[in-house]
């Protein structure tokens, strides 16, 4: 594949990190949000819509160990998709290079 | 395929030592090589071997250690990023004339140019951060 | 394009910069990585994003704060081979910042123009 898997550590609701992932993620990359980062994951929140938007031109994922740590598996959106740590490796062998969003 | 980390913060305080370590395992588990582990900011922490974390939980610096020893990993401390926070090994400590060292097993200390190497010589690097 | 050098074709390196100097190391520590990389003869970049085109803001004087003031050495990476820095356009702007501002030239680009650089580098490194 020749697109930049990007990956996304912090909350939306804290930092702007999402949105400069968001702004910077051509049509058709990857995004995988891990740590904190999965709570941009969640449905009904102030920054859904915009992960919504972004699914229009992006792959989302977030990493399944980190939303249940948080409690938060039976609120991930639709249309973002749970991978393992073994998922994650994958996505990173399949993308042409990973841009970690730190 | 050859994977190469990048660990840029420290143990517990950041969840990316944590993560980086998940990430090897799985990695390793799928069949992939691990070229090189490097671990520069306050990811030289992660090197030493006086961390007595409470012991109910993970023991971040023996895990490495062990997963080090246990696959032949090559776990690489910056030599610039540990002077600055005070990890040493033996030989460092001599050289700098310090009264101990601190680096813990499977851990070895080296320049910036083993980050670029794994850069190089790996099919894709992999950045752990705050 | 690309370079030969003794181990094969030269990778793209991209350094992606989004932090401020002297509030933290990162600044300061990555252009740590730059320098000795430039050793190594690869395709190197740097990307200024957000608050990391605050780096290169000319007039720091860190005497005040006894910290060592680091922004010279990025005048010095020409010396080094190392001349493609890319600042984004909307951080400069959303800072009051032009390129006049910076202490060395840049190219000043787009996020659609950084986005296409990003994609096409074979080593991100994020610090």
């Amino acid at each position: 594949m020749k697109t930049l898997l990007h990956t996304v550590n912090k909350s939306p609701f804290d930092n702007g990190t999402l949105q400069a992932c968001l702004k910077f993620a051509r049509r058709g990359s990857a995004v995988l949000l891990i740590e904190d980062g999965v709570y941009a994951a969640a449905r009904d929140t102030a920054v859904s819509k915009q992960v919504q938007e972004a699914l229009k031109s992006v792959s989302i994922y977030a990493l399944k160990p980190d939303v249940e740590a948080r409690g938060m598996q039976d609120r991930v959106m639709d249309g973002v998709r749970l991978v393992d740590y073994e998922g994650f490796v994958d996505l990173v062998a399949q993308h042409k290079a990973v841009q970690s969003w730190v | 395929m050859k994977f190469s980390i990048l660990v840029n913060e420290g143990p517990y305080t950041h969840e990316a030592s944590d993560a980086a370590f998940q990430f090897v395992k799985a990695a390793l588990a799928k069949g992939h090589e691990i070229y090189r582990v490097f671990f520069y900011h306050d990811g030289v922490n992660n090197g030493t071997r006086l961390t007595v974390p409470p012991q109910d939980d993970r023991n971040i610096v023996k895990r490495w250690s062990e997963l080090a020893a246990q696959h032949k990993l090559d776990l690489v401390v910056c030599i610039a990023a540990a002077q600055r926070r005070g990890l040493m090994d033996k030989s460092e400590a001599k050289r700098n004339g310090k009264d101990a060292d601190n680096i813990a097993p499977g851990f070895r200390i080296s320049g910036l140019g083993q980050l670029i190497e794994a850069g190089i010589q790996a099919d894709r690097l992999v950045v752990f951060g705050a | 394009m690309s370079e030969e050098n003794a181990g094969g074709v030269a990778k793209k390196f991209l350094y992606v910069n989004r932090k401020a100097p002297y509030g933290t190391i990162y600044a300061l520590e990555s252009l740590e990585v730059v320098l000795i990389g430039a050793a190594f003869e690869q395709d190197v970049s740097l990307a200024f994003l957000d608050d990391g085109v605050y780096q290169l803001l000319k007039g720091q004087d860190t005497k005040g704060l006894e910290v060592k003031n680091f922004s010279p050495t990025f005048g010095a990476l020409e010396d080094y081979d190392v001349t493609k820095l890319y600042v984004e356009e909307e951080a400069l702007q959303a800072r009051g910042l032009s390129a006049a501002d910076l202490v060395v030239p840049v190219e000043v680009v787009s996020a659609q123009r950084m986005a296409e650089i990003m994609a096409g580098q074979d080593v991100i490194l994020n610090f």
